[in-house]
């Protein structure tokens, strides 16, 4: 499924798609320029489903964080009955951050410049002497903190949507639910995020770390000193990457893709590698009957040998690979961002193979792991490089474009995100 | 128990035998703390790796949880930058001396500044030693600096100091700006 696309130069001037000569052509102005940050903010930050958290990260009644999402300051938090509501983090009296901490537990919240002071729903909870204000003062909720204008959930997964007048996040969701599915019934018991956030940041614009996060392509070359690694650890490199007949790439619909696809490193659900040892063997050869008897032979290999990299557009990434990572991302500049990683795993997993799936995690993912750098340094190198581009204009993502089934090393999930951003944009921009 | 005392490196230039290699001849003083810490230092800042995993015992750990975290949180249950056992730390090391670890290639120019050196005791496998860094990373006009305290368990093997585990916990409340760890710190 997906959105009529144009056949030709129609939409905004950044993105040009000839689907009858198979090219497709994105400008790099795209990634430099602060009008195309601006109209981005404007037809796409306010206006899709932009991921805030999890529920596990705030898993009893009265937790609460505080997080940056879509350029706002934002409070997610539970209140006594357990209800999850997101706060504009802002005093409704002058401007204040309200809550200062980046998590923790408590029934309400209290400025700290002049005192005031609400409850964990929101409202308004401070007593101020008579003669101050009018007796009705407040009762048009000026004194109570601003919610986000619409928040929902799908699996655990919250959104937030600062067009109030949007579509829901089921439908927004559309096709990519299937595969949401596929990561979360990996478990009946739940899904969790694990201890802690890698906060870091990367010299690019955003736009270059959607097309990365399920970059096939680029594997290869970029992470030789990755695969290198994985021989030494897995033994020999025994399972086809790409050109396998299971590695395709699927378009979603509304911007979001995925790329699906076997690979050699171990799986935490449910690909066992020898280092991890005989009695996690046991652990995952369990795990993977268990899918069995619950979906099938064949979902339950879905589920536990196939890996996917999902964009959920225009910014939500959750990488089921060698652990699970979900992963957004902000633009604060055109050419520079602002990167929230974490780590995700079923809450029934035992000590043993919990340690191995964060040990996993790092071989590849993060700051410090052996590949997320080197992306990094990709990303940052094209954005300096960009420097260029009123001379060098474009960049290709035709690759694959003449196949009927395109490959995860092809560029078709990439070239599915950005005709959801040129449609948006061209909207925008024509309103 | 061993204790020994690391002569003083008479350094000029940057490529003199590492100190920390010589025999450990008396005890494990705050100096010879000192002077150990720099030499690895001046390893790291000179890209001789092949010297820096020398230093570690066989089995030994290098870790770098996220910044901000406790001293005492476990790689088993928090996610970490680096969390690397032994096998992946030499594994590390022989990444980073490839040219295909794009990020460190060219290499980045790097300075170290060890201070606030201190013995905390002793634990299982050997002697505890705390001490404060700043460190800075500068790559393609752009310097990033690094800065936090590492907690070292250094132990006598075969009479020269050999370093357990190493842990570097960066006292930062994100990896903002600096958005890797592609060095080792």
């Amino acid at each position: 499924m997906g959105f009529e696309t144009p056949r030709s130069n129609a939409g905004t001037p950044w993105v040009r798609e000839d689907r009858d000569n198979h090219r497709f052509k994105v400008a790099r102005q795209a990634f430099t320029d602060k009008e195309v940050l601006a109209l981005e903010r404007r037809a796409i930050f306010d206006r899709c489903w932009i991921y805030v958290g999890h529920e596990s990260e705030i898993p009893n009644a009265n937790d609460f964080l505080t997080r940056s999402v879509a350029g706002r300051d934002i409070v997610f938090n539970r209140d006594r009955t357990g209800k999850v509501h997101a706060f504009f983090n802002i005093c409704p009296h002058r401007g204040a951050t309200v809550v200062r901490e980046k998590r923790g537990n408590a029934l309400g919240f209290q400025c700290f410049y002049h005192g005031w002071a609400f409850s964990n729903t929101g409202t308004f909870a401070t007593r101020i002497a008579n003669g101050n204000y009018p007796e009705d003062f407040g009762q048009d909720k000026c004194t109570d903190l601003t919610a986000v204008p619409r928040l929902e959930n799908y699996r655990g997964l919250y959104f937030l949507n600062l067009d109030c007048d949007a579509m829901s996040l089921a439908d927004y969701l559309g096709d990519a639910k299937k595969y949401l599915d596929v990561v979360m019934d990996q478990t009946e018991t739940g899904m969790e995020i694990v201890g802690g956030t890698q906060e870091y940041s990367i010299r690019a614009n955003w736009k270059l770390l959607v097309e990365n996060s399920f970059d096939g392509y680029h594997a290869a070359t970029t992470h030789s000193t990755y695969f290198d690694y994985l021989t030494s650890t897995v033994g020999s490199m025994t399972q086809p990457f790409t050109g396998s007949n299971q590695s395709r790439a699927i378009d979603l619909g509304n911007g979001h893709a995925l790329v699906e696809y076997p690979a050699p490193w171990g799986r935490p659900i449910a690909q066992w590698i020898p280092a991890w040892g005989d009695a996690v063997k046991a652990e995952l050869d369990a795990k993977f009957a268990r899918l069995a008897k619950l979906y099938g032979e064949d979902r339950a290999h879905q589920i536990a040998h196939l890996n996917r990299n999902i964009v959920i557009f225009p910014n939500l990434v959750i990488n089921d690979i060698m652990a699970l990572t979900v992963r957004t991302f902000f633009p604060d500049e055109p050419g520079f961002m602002t990167v929230n990683a974490w780590a995700m795993a079923p809450k029934d997993e035992t000590a043993d193979l919990r340690k191995w799936r964060l040990y996993n995690f790092l071989e590849f993912l993060g700051p410090g792991g052996f590949a997320t750098p080197d992306d990094v340094e990709a990303l940052e190198s094209c954005q300096r490089a960009y420097r260029n581009h009123e001379q060098a204009g474009w960049n290709d993502i035709s690759k694959g474009m003449m196949k009927a089934v395109p490959a995860t090393d092809d560029e078709e999930q990439m070239r599915c995100f950005w005709r959801g951003w040129n449609r948006r944009m061209s909207q925008a921009a024509a309103s | 128990m061993l204790l020994a005392r690391l002569e003083p490196a008479h350094v000029s230039g940057r490529s003199i035998m590492s100190a920390a290699l010589r025999p450990i001849e008396t005890a494990l003083s705050r100096g010879g703390c000192e002077d150990f810490l720099y030499e690895e230092a001046a390893m790291l800042d000179e890209w001789r790796l092949d010297d820096w995993i020398a230093l570690f015992a066989k089995g030994a750990t290098y870790e770098v949880p996220a910044a901000g975290a406790a001293d005492d949180v476990s790689a088993a249950k928090a996610l970490f930058y680096i969390a690397d056992d032994y096998h992946r730390l030499c594994q590390r090391v022989e990444r980073l001396k490839k040219d295909a670890a794009h990020s460190e290639f060219p290499h980045s120019d790097g300075l170290r500044l060890i201070s606030n050196v201190r013995i905390l005791g002793n634990v299982d496998g050997g002697t505890s030693i705390g001490c404060a860094f700043v460190t800075y990373r500068s790559k393609n006009d752009v310097t990033d600096i690094f800065f936090g305290h590492h907690r070292y368990v250094l132990r006598h093997i075969d009479g020269a100091i050999r370093i357990v585990s190493k842990r570097t916990l960066l006292d930062m409340s994100s990896l903002r700006p600096q958005g890797r760890v592609s060095i080792i710190l």
